[in-house]
C-alpha cells in the first residue's frame, strides 16, 4: 500500500510541472499585453511597469523566476487589480468555493448512491425506472439551465429562498448547492446502480444469504462495499467537474468564489490571475485524482498491483 | 469452403443468416425510447438544415416597437426584447449548436481513432507510452484549458471546434485501443501480415471496420457532451459570440430577463434539453444493440 501511495504520488509531480509550463507559455503567447490599453503611457512609465512585472526579461528567465516564486507560494501581483496579489485573491475565493463544492458533493453522493442502490434492489420495476428517469433528466439538464429554473420557481414565484449571494441571508446556500450537485447526483445514481447490479449476482452474496444473514446486512455490509466502488473512483474526476461547474453556478448566483474570479479574470485578460488560478486549480485536481486513486486502492487491493513488476 | 451444391441446398433450407448490422438494427428497432430519440433528432436536423427557407422571419428582422411579447399566433414562441421572433432565433441557434456538436465530435473521432489504433496495433513499449500519456492528459482539468485557449487565441468558432474536439478524444482513444488490441490476435490479421500488407492498410481495411460498433456508440454519446460544453462556454460569454447565436447563448440571454419574460429562457432551454435527451437515449439504445457486453453506467 505504501509503495502504491509513494509511486502514484511521484507520478503527479511531472503532470503538475507540465501544466505550469504549458500554461505559462500559452499566456505569454497571448496577443496584446495587459498594458496595451487605449491610454498612451509615456515610455518611462511603460518600462517601469514592465520591469515591475518582469516583462523586460527574456521568456525563459521569466519562467524560471516564476517557478522559484511559485515554490515559495508567491504567484505575483494581479494585472487587473492594482496592489493585490494573486495569492490573496485565490485565498479569498477558495473557502467559499470549497464550501459550495463540499455541499454539492455531499448532495451528489448521498442522494445519488441512495437512488442508485434503491434502483438496483429491484431492477426493471417502477422502483428502478422512476429514479433512473429522474437521473437522466439530471444529466441532460445543464446547470446553467437548472439554476435559473430553480431561481425562477423557488426564488421568484414561490419566494421561499434567496436568489443570490452566499452567507448573506438565511438559506441562500441551498439553491447553489443543489444546482451544482444535481448533475453529479445523477451520474452517481447511474454508477452505483450498475455497480450494485454487478455485485448482486456474485457468489459471495449468495453465500451471505445462505448463511441466513438478514437482507439488510447482506446489502449494507456485503454488497455496498463492492457496489459503490465505481462511485469512489468517480469522486476524483467529479471533483474536477465540480470545480468547472462552480464557474457557472457562482456566476448565476453571484457568489464571490474562485470560479467567478476565474471567469472574471478571463474577461479582464488578467494574465497573472489566469495563470495563477489555472496552476492552482490544476494542482488541486491532480491532488484529488491522486487521493481518489489511493482510496480506490485501499478498498480494492487488486488495484495496488499496478506498480508491481 | 463449401461446394456450390451444398450452399444452394443450405440457401433453400435454412433462413438467411443475419449480419451483425442487421441484427443490431433489429434490436435497436425494438427499443422504443431510442427510436423516438432518433425520430426527434432527424426532425431537428431537417428543420435546422432548411432553416433559411422555412424560418417564419428573417434572422436579423427586429421590431423594437413590438418588444418582448409572449407566444401568440404570429410568433409561436414569442419575441425577445428587440422584437425578434424566438422560433427563428432558436432555429438559427440550433444550426450552430448542431454544427459544433458534429464537427467537434468528428475532430475527437479522427484523433481518438487514429491514436488508439496506432497504440493498439503497435503494442509493447510504444503502446504503454502512448496510453500513459492519455492517462496523464485525462487527469487534467480540461474545462480550464478550453477557457484559457479561448482567452489566449480569441473567441472564434474554428478554435472552439478544435479545442472541444481536442478534449473529447481521450476516451475514444482508449476504447479503440482496447478493441484493436484484441482484434490484432485474430488469424485474419496474421494472414494480412503474411500477405505483406502495410500496417496502415491493415489498420484501415481490417481493424477499424471491425472495431466500428463501440466507436459508433461512443460517438453518439460524445455529441451531447460536446454540445453541452459549447452551451456552457457560450453561457459564460466565452464561446459563440453575437451576432452568431447558439442555444447556450440564447439561454444566457433568457436568464437575464427571465423574471419578466420567462419564455425567453424556457423555449431555448427546452429545445437543448430535449435534444440532449434524444441523443442520450439513442446512444444507450445503440450500445444495447451493438455492444451488448458493455455495462450501462
Amino acid at each position: 500500500m505504501w509503495r502504491f501511495i509513494g509511486l502514484r504520488s511521484l507520478q503527479a509531480i511531472p503532470v503538475i510541472l507540465a501544466v505550469i509550463t504549458v500554461t505559462f507559455f500559452l499566456v505569454r503567447a497571448a496577443p496584446g499585453g495587459p498594458f496595451s490599453s487605449e491610454k498612451a503611457v509615456s515610455p518611462q512609465v511603460q518600462a517601469a511597469l514592465e520591469a515591475q512585472y518582469r516583462l523586460d526579461q527574456p521568456a525563459l528567465q521569466q519562467y524560471i523566476s516564476y517557478l522559484t516564486d511559485l515554490v515559495q507560494g508567491n504567484m505575483g501581483p494581479s494585472f487587473y487589480y492594482p496592489g493585490r496579489s494573486v495569492d490573496e485573491l485565490i485565498f479569498q475565493g477558495l473557502p467559499i468555493t470549497a464550501e459550495l463544492g463540499l455541499y454539492a458533493l455531499l448532495i451528489a453522493v448521498i442522494i445519488g448512491s441512495f437512488a442508485g442502490v434503491i434502483a438496483a434492489l429491484k431492477p426493471n420495476t417502477m422502483q428502478d425506472y422512476v429514479p433512473m428517469s429522474i437521473a437522466m433528466v439530471g444529466i441532460c439538464m445543464p446547470s446553467f439551465l437548472l439554476g435559473p429554473v430553480l431561481v425562477l420557481v423557488f426564488g421568484i414565484m414561490l419566494d421561499w429562498l434567496p436568489v443570490s449571494g452566499w452567507g448573506n441571508s438565511y438559506g441562500d446556500k441551498v439553491l447553489p448547492s443543489i444546482t451544482l450537485g444535481a448533475m453529479y447526483a445523477a451520474y452517481i445514481a447511474r454508477l452505483s446502480r450498475s455497480g450494485m447490479l454487478e455485485v448482486m449476482s456474485q457468489d459471495y452474496l449468495r453465500t451471505a444469504r445462505a448463511k441466513g444473514l438478514p437482507e439488510y446486512v447482506v446489502i449494507l455490509k456485503h454488497a455496498l462495499r463492492g457496489g459503490l466502488l465505481p462511485v469512489i473512483s468517480y469522486l476524483g474526476p467529479a471533483f474536477a467537474a465540480l470545480l468547472s461547474g462552480s464557474f457557472v453556478v457562482e456566476t448565476i448566483f453571484q457568489i464571490p468564489g474562485l470560479g467567478r474570479f476565474y471567469v472574471q479574470a478571463a474577461f479582464n485578460r488578467d494574465y497573472t490571475m489566469i495563470l495563477g488560478t489555472t496552476v492552482f486549480l490544476s494542482t488541486l485536481i491532480v491532488v484529488f485524482n491522486l487521493l481518489s486513486d489511493i482510496a480506490a486502492a485501499w478498498v480494492n487491493p487488486r488495484l495496488r498491483y499496478q506498480f508491481k513488476k | 469452403m463449401t461446394s456450390r451444391i451444398t450452399s444452394q441446398v443450405l440457401d433453400q433450407d435454412i433462413p438467411k443468416g443475419t449480419s451483425l448490422w442487421e441484427d443490431a438494427l433489429v434490436r435497436l428497432r425494438k427499443n422504443r425510447l431510442s427510436m423516438i430519440g432518433l425520430g426527434f433528432l432527424v426532425f431537428i436536423m431537417i428543420v435546422c438544415l432548411l432553416t433559411p427557407w422555412i424560418a417564419p422571419y428573417g434572422y436579423e428582422e427586429q421590431n423594437l416597437r413590438l418588444g418582448a411579447i409572449p407566444p401568440s399566433m404570429q410568433h409561436w414562441l414569442g419575441t425577445d426584447t428587440f422584437g425578434r421572433d424566438m422560433l427563428t432565433r432558436i432555429m438559427y441557434g440550433g444550426r450552430v449548436s448542431l454544427l459544433v456538436g458534429f464537427i467537434a465530435t468528428s475532430v475527437a473521432l479522427l484523433i481518438g481513432v487514429t491514436y488508439g489504433a496506432i497504440a493498439g496495433y503497435a503494442g509493447g513499449k510504444t503502446d504503454a507510452f502512448m496510453m500513459r500519456l492519455v492517462d496523464i492528459l485525462y487527469a487534467l482539468p480540461f474545462m480550464i484549458f478550453i477557457i484559457l485557449l479561448m482567452v489566449v487565441f480569441g473567441r472564434n468558432l474554428l478554435l472552439l471546434f478544435l479545442a472541444i474536439g481536442a478534449v473529447e478524444w481521450l476516451v475514444m482513444a482508449r476504447i479503440v485501443r482496447g478493441q484493436i488490441q484484441s482484434l490484432r490476435q485474430q488469424e485474419y490479421v496474421e494472414a494480412a501480415i503474411s500477405l505483406g500488407l502495410s500496417p496502415a492498410t491493415i489498420i484501415m481495411k481490417h481493424l477499424i471496420p471491425n472495431a466500428l460498433g463501440p466507436v459508433i456508440v461512443y460517438t453518439t454519446l460524445t455529441i451531447p457532451n460536446v454540445m453541452l460544453l459549447e452551451a456552457f462556454l457560450s453561457f459564460l460569454g466565452l464561446g459563440i459570440q453575437p451576432p452568431e447565436s447558439s442555444w447556450g447563448l440564447l439561454i444566457s440571454y433568457g436568464v437575464e430577463t427571465m423574471e419578466e419574460y420567462p419564455w425567453l429562457l424556457i423555449f431555448p432551454g427546452l429545445t437543448l434539453t430535449t435534444t440532449l435527451f434524444a441523443l442520450n437515449f439513442l446512444g444507450d439504445g445503440l450500445r444495447d444493440a451493438l455492444d451488448p457486453k458493455a455495462s450501462r453506467d
